[in-house]
């Protein structure tokens, strides 16, 4: 028997959403031209795209700038986070001693201490980096800190009747069953450097490195170009979207063939 | 007919140790206390023979399972000292010691075959060897066919049949069991006592089985012997010989099956003053 195209999850999952967005968007641009809102305030959804036509090539470009400090933040942060959480699991000590700068680490907006991290690191790009680093390390910490410790204890239990080493433990017990947690990380993270990015580009400034998305925004701004300020808001939009998907992709490959949270 | 095993004669010695190679497993007045003041388990001092198959047999609380986790070194006493064929350490005695636990307790990430593997891969055998070995596991308890299957893929019977091939993968000197068939339906528990207990016969004078549970009609079916405990403070309260030979489905309807499940569960009343535990 044929199902009904609308009741096929797959469908449904890509075509509700689509159908809600497009709804969205023409109650926006109807009432636009039914008020005569003028442009400046609330530009049209086809004014933004025709800006997106038009001034496509240099937000692209700010955009891979802003792209280049995101995917090296969101690196170092997978990096450091990973190291830092398996510090933290190998002593109670270390974890103690350590975990509540962790917590101020993720607790001090990076707006209050960009302008400092700007002034002491003299290149640009790595001041931008280590912002959106900070921003975005905390999640991967706490989430793979939590999966290194939530083993099972049966099967711990099994390794040590077993005569399994440290490091067998480690490497066959403890990461397999962090992994969905790191994934989980991830997933938070790579969101949060994308944040991390273009508040720090935001509190750089015209003055500073420029020719990010966030820079292109200001700059909209200043010049009340709202129809730019919006398409550089599409596309900050769209790049989160797919870092996020991108993230829930690899731990579907990674996971499905083993864990609940990843079977279709 | 029954017969009670006779006391075993006091060994106060906490220094001196003599090898003991008829005596697997020794428990001498062992005491465990938690810190909250709960005493898990009382003076308890048990012997077992090497190729016995020694059902603990008692009501939650009784400390049956803390005795078993001694027994495999996860666990220390209080109080009193344990005995791994007069050894002080199980690694000392050179025993080969596997558990099987409540639930089947299998990596999720990793297929049967794998699992099964675990304690070859820890123990650094070649992986040829490893893997002619764990196919020879997997046969007697019917998974041969399920190796590159993951544990969701397969039921309750299934998973606990994967983690008693991974006990038996390293042809065990002592095989260790917490409640393993516990969580099971009566049919397929029934079914894998019966497998179980001729695994243990094929391998007869060299196996030594400790199996814990609380289900008197499993303890008699499968057991040599029973150890009867009963809870607040955990003790042993008896010691009975179950000497029948044939274990089929006939002795579950025998008069002598009948008997021997009235007199333990007449012992464990008598034990625990009418209150069973609960």
């Amino acid at each position: 028997m044929k199902t009904p195209l609308l009741q096929n999850p797959a469908v449904v999952k890509i075509v509700a959403p689509l159908i809600v967005g497009a709804l969205l968007l023409t109650i926006w641009q109807v009432l636009c031209i039914a008020w005569k809102v003028p442009i400046y305030l609330v530009p049209k959804p086809t004014d933004i795209i025709a800006t997106l036509w038009t001034d496509g090539p240099g937000l692209l470009r700010a955009l891979g700038v802003t792209l280049k400090i995101t995917f090296l933040a969101f690196f170092v942060a997978a990096v450091l986070g990973v190291i830092a959480a398996f510090l933290f699991v190998q002593s109670k000590l270390i974890e103690s001693s350590l975990f509540p700068y962790a917590i101020l680490l993720q607790v001090t907006p990076v707006v209050a201490i960009a302008p400092l991290i700007i002034i002491w690191v003299k290149n640009p790009t790595v001041a931008l980096v280590v912002c959106a680093t900070l921003v975005a390390l905390f999640p991967i910490i706490s989430n793979t800190v939590l999966g290194l410790r939530s083993v099972n204890p049966g099967l711990l239990n099994l390794f040590r009747l077993n005569g399994a080493t440290r490091w067998q433990t480690l490497v066959r017990l403890r990461i397999p069953s962090a992994l969905p947690y790191f994934f989980g990380g991830l997933r938070i993270s790579s969101g949060l450097a994308l944040i991390g990015a273009v508040v720090a580009e935001f509190v750089a400034g015209t003055g500073g490195t420029g020719a990010g998305l966030a820079y292109e925004i200001l700059q909209a701004g200043f010049q009340i170009n709202i129809p730019r300020l919006f398409a550089a808001l599409v596309l900050i939009s769209i790049t989160g979207i797919l870092l996020f998907s991108l993230m829930a992709w690899l731990a579907k490959i990674s996971l499905s063939h083993w864990h609940e949270s990843e079977m279709s | 007919m029954l017969m009670k095993y006779s006391e075993v004669e006091p060994d106060e010695s906490t220094g001196h140790l003599a090898p003991d190679t008829d005596t697997v497993l020794f428990a001498n007045r062992v005491e465990k206390t938690y810190g909250n003041g709960t005493r898990a388990l009382d003076e308890v001092r048990l012997r077992i023979q090497r190729g016995d198959f020694v059902s603990l047999l008692g009501p939650s609380g009784c400390g049956k399972s803390t005795l078993l986790k001694m027994y495999a070194g996860l666990e220390s006493p209080s109080h009193g000292h344990l005995r791994w064929l007069g050894t002080d350490a199980p690694a000392k005695s050179g025993l080969k010691i596997a558990m099987v636990f409540q639930e089947a307790t299998l990596m999720p990430w990793a297929n049967v075959a794998t699992n099964v593997r675990l304690p070859l891969d820890l123990a650094g055998v070649p992986r040829a060897e490893a893997d002619a070995r764990v196919a020879k596991a997997l046969e007697p308890v019917g998974l041969a066919a399920f190796g590159k299957a993951y544990p969701r893929e397969l039921s309750g019977g299934m998973q606990m049949r994967a983690s008693i091939a991974r006990a038996l993968v390293t042809e065990p000197d002592v095989l260790l069991m917490d409640e393993p068939f516990g969580a099971l339906d009566e049919f397929t528990r029934n079914k894998l006592d019966a497998d179980l207990r001729s695994l243990w016969a094929e391998r007869l004078q060299k196996l030594t089985v400790v199996f814990v549970t609380h289900s008197i009609y499993e303890a008699v079916y499968l057991s040599s012997r029973v150890v009867m405990m009963a809870a607040r403070p955990g003790r042993i309260v008896a010691d009975v010989a179950i000497p029948e030979s044939v274990r089929d489905d006939e002795f579950r309807l025998s008069d002598g099956f009948a008997h021997h499940c009235r007199d333990l569960s007449a012992r464990l009343l008598s034990a625990s003053g009418g209150d069973v535990g609960h």
